[in-house]
């Protein structure tokens, strides 16, 4: 029975994640890197054992009762995949192997059908690399123009000149929903609408989105919408590559192989219809069972509780940062309600990797470094930053602990 | 409190940060360009951004100037400094001796302590694998730019800092 109250038990959950009791320098772990990848609770761990140990057969082949098992598996946890964001069918749902490879493959799917010379795509300066490079690279072979929505001193989305960005030229709008450096969470529909206003196709980076606000596709009307397993509790290598059955029905395929023809003949192939067209070869089955009992596993703490837990977690640690006082600067939005659960910071005469070194003997574990987002990085005019995450086992403690060890790494720099 | 006051050392600290370490990061040596120079060479690890840039001036196969500019972390900026302290008036077959030498150290091997001088105190770094790169970066740097590559480049071509 789904727990009615409106705060998230997270002394429960933190007894469902086995790699919390990890002791790491002599200190107990307190694991501040989820935007990277999120750990995993016993519940996703004991699936994929169980698939391996009890059915696990290839998908789509045989007709026997283990690979009937298998496939039903597989297509469930589509089902799941389907519901928890509301799409409107299950062909709308292709696995693939994580965010960059969804995003590569509408980039040279969609792109390479779709672009043509002087036709322009539209990023933002906040970008991870994986929605950044792969539209360098399709825009130099069709010819076409890549240009960026510029970020504000506050870490937003500058709308100021958007009517001259995005224009009749403009034939891709592809932006990240939360921003895995500054936390920011952009305004999804406004610019999902601007797209389509003058006919671009609108893309999602959901990498940091899907994992932690409830997300609507039929209310979003984002024409892809992308995002990866592992940092929902979920297996590493199963990515989501959402998208509006017409336009997957208009895509050419990507990736030829078995499990995504139709026919093939001595003159040419035909393909299956979507999502399998987009899955060639022998799909990441077993992970994606598994990222099945992550949803599971979310769905019944309930996506609000959660966006709730961090939005409280994230006020605290800004607060007790702001606390520490002059030296330390905090990139992104003020607001905790105005992003994700991500705090990067810098500290005067402490470089982000020194700081991270000196929290690790802590039991601290922080990212320090670009974080995929050079362009990002000099806007902020920094080589790198600090970056502390928050998700559904942190609490306040975790916090608190964080700011302990800053504490100390500025008294250890700080001595003359 | 304040922040950043002093405080006493931690083991952990201390066999990384060696107080010549912080010394050097806080008070950079020869930080600045050298123009004219007769080498010119910027690098990069794409990993964290560590950045140097040296500048050297070659009298009679030997180094008579060099100076280095650059941001990052303590290790990788300390390790330009002591670097520049270590070769200026050495000849370039010394220099290149002693840039095998400080390599072998930070990969853990036993190195000539008299001959290493006040470079032994990044030895430290060779315990920790994600920081080698920090510490051979300048020595990298003044290894290209003697062998005659000037310019930019990045140092090596993995990059552990993906998964945003």
């Amino acid at each position: 029975m789904p727990d009615q109250s409106q705060q998230l038990n997270v002394e429960a959950i933190r007894g469902d994640f086995p790699i919390l009791s990890r002791v790491i320098n002599g200190n107990p772990l307190v694991y501040l890197d989820s935007t990277a990848t999120s750990q995993k609770p016993k519940q996703v761990i004991d699936t994929l054992a169980d698939f391996y140990r009890t059915s696990n057969a290839n998908v789509h082949r045989g007709i026997y009762t283990l690979s009937e098992e298998s496939t039903a598996a597989y297509e469930g946890a589509r089902d799941k995949t389907t519901e928890f964001i509301n799409a409107s069918s299950s062909s709308e749902i292709i696995f693939t192997r994580n965010t960059t490879e969804s995003l590569n493959l509408l980039a040279f799917a969609w792109g390479r059908a779709n672009l043509n010379e002087g036709d322009e795509v539209l990023v933002t300066l906040m970008e991870h690399h994986s929605n950044i490079v792969p539209w360098h690279m399709i825009c130099a072979e069709r010819g076409a123009i890549l240009r960026f929505i510029p970020v504000t001193d506050d870490g937003l989305l500058d709308l100021t000149d958007i009517e001259t960005l995005i224009t009749e030229r403009t034939k891709v709008v592809s932006f990240t929903h939360v921003s895995n450096v500054l936390g920011t969470v952009n305004p999804v529909r406004e610019l999902v609408d601007r797209a389509h206003a003058v006919g671009a196709i609108a893309i999602v980076d959901g990498a940091q989105g899907a994992p932690h606000v409830a997300v609507d596709m039929r209310e979003m009307d984002a024409d892809f919408y992308v995002f990866s397993s592992h940092k929902m509790l979920g297996p590493t290598g199963v990515g989501v590559l959402y998208g509006k059955r017409a336009l997957l029905d208009e895509m050419p395929p990507f990736l030829g192989g078995g499990e995504m023809i139709m026919e093939v003949r001595e003159d040419g192939f035909t393909w299956k219809d979507p999502p399998w067209k987009f899955e060639a070869g022998t799909p990441n089955f077993a992970d994606v069972v598994a990222f099945g009992a992550a949803i599971d596993y979310l769905t019944e703490l309930g996506m609000d509780k959660i966006r709730q837990h961090e939005i409280e977690i994230t006020d605290y640690a800004l607060r007790q940062m702001r606390s520490l006082g002059e030296g330390v600067t905090l990139h992104g939005p003020p607001n905790a309600e105005d992003r994700g659960g991500v705090v990067s910071f810098a500290i005067e005469t402490i470089h982000p990797h020194d700081i991270a070194q000196t929290l690790d003997w802590e039991g601290v574990q922080i990212r320090a470094g670009h974080h995929c987002a050079q362009p990002l990085m000099r806007r902020l005019n920094v080589p790198a930053t600090a970056r502390a995450s928050f998700y559904v086992y942190n609490t306040n403690e975790d916090v608190d602990r964080l700011i302990d060890a800053l504490k100390k790494a500025g008294e250890l720099f700080g001595r003359q | 409190m304040n922040f950043l006051a002093g405080s006493e050392p931690e083991p952990h600290f201390d066999q990384l940060y060696r107080e010549l370490i912080l010394d050097h990061y806080r008070l950079p040596r020869n930080n600045r360009v050298l123009e004219p120079a007769d080498a010119d060479l910027t690098q990069f690890n794409p990993v964290c951004g560590d950045e140097v840039r040296l500048t050297a001036r070659i009298r009679d196969g030997a180094i008579e100037d060099i100076a280095f500019v650059g941001q990052g972390c303590s290790i990788s900026q300390s390790s330009a400094s002591m670097m520049t302290e270590a070769i200026r008036g050495r000849s370039l077959e010394d220099a290149s001796t002693l840039a095998s030498y400080f390599r072998a150290m930070i990969l853990g091997e036993d190195v000539d302590e008299a001959a290493m001088g006040d470079l032994m105190s990044l030895q430290g770094t060779s315990r920790y694998p994600t920081r080698v790169k920090c510490a051979i970066l300048a020595w990298d740097t003044l290894q290209k730019a003697l062998g005659g590559t000037s310019g930019r480049e990045d140092v090596g071509s993995s990059d552990p800092d993906s998964g945003g």
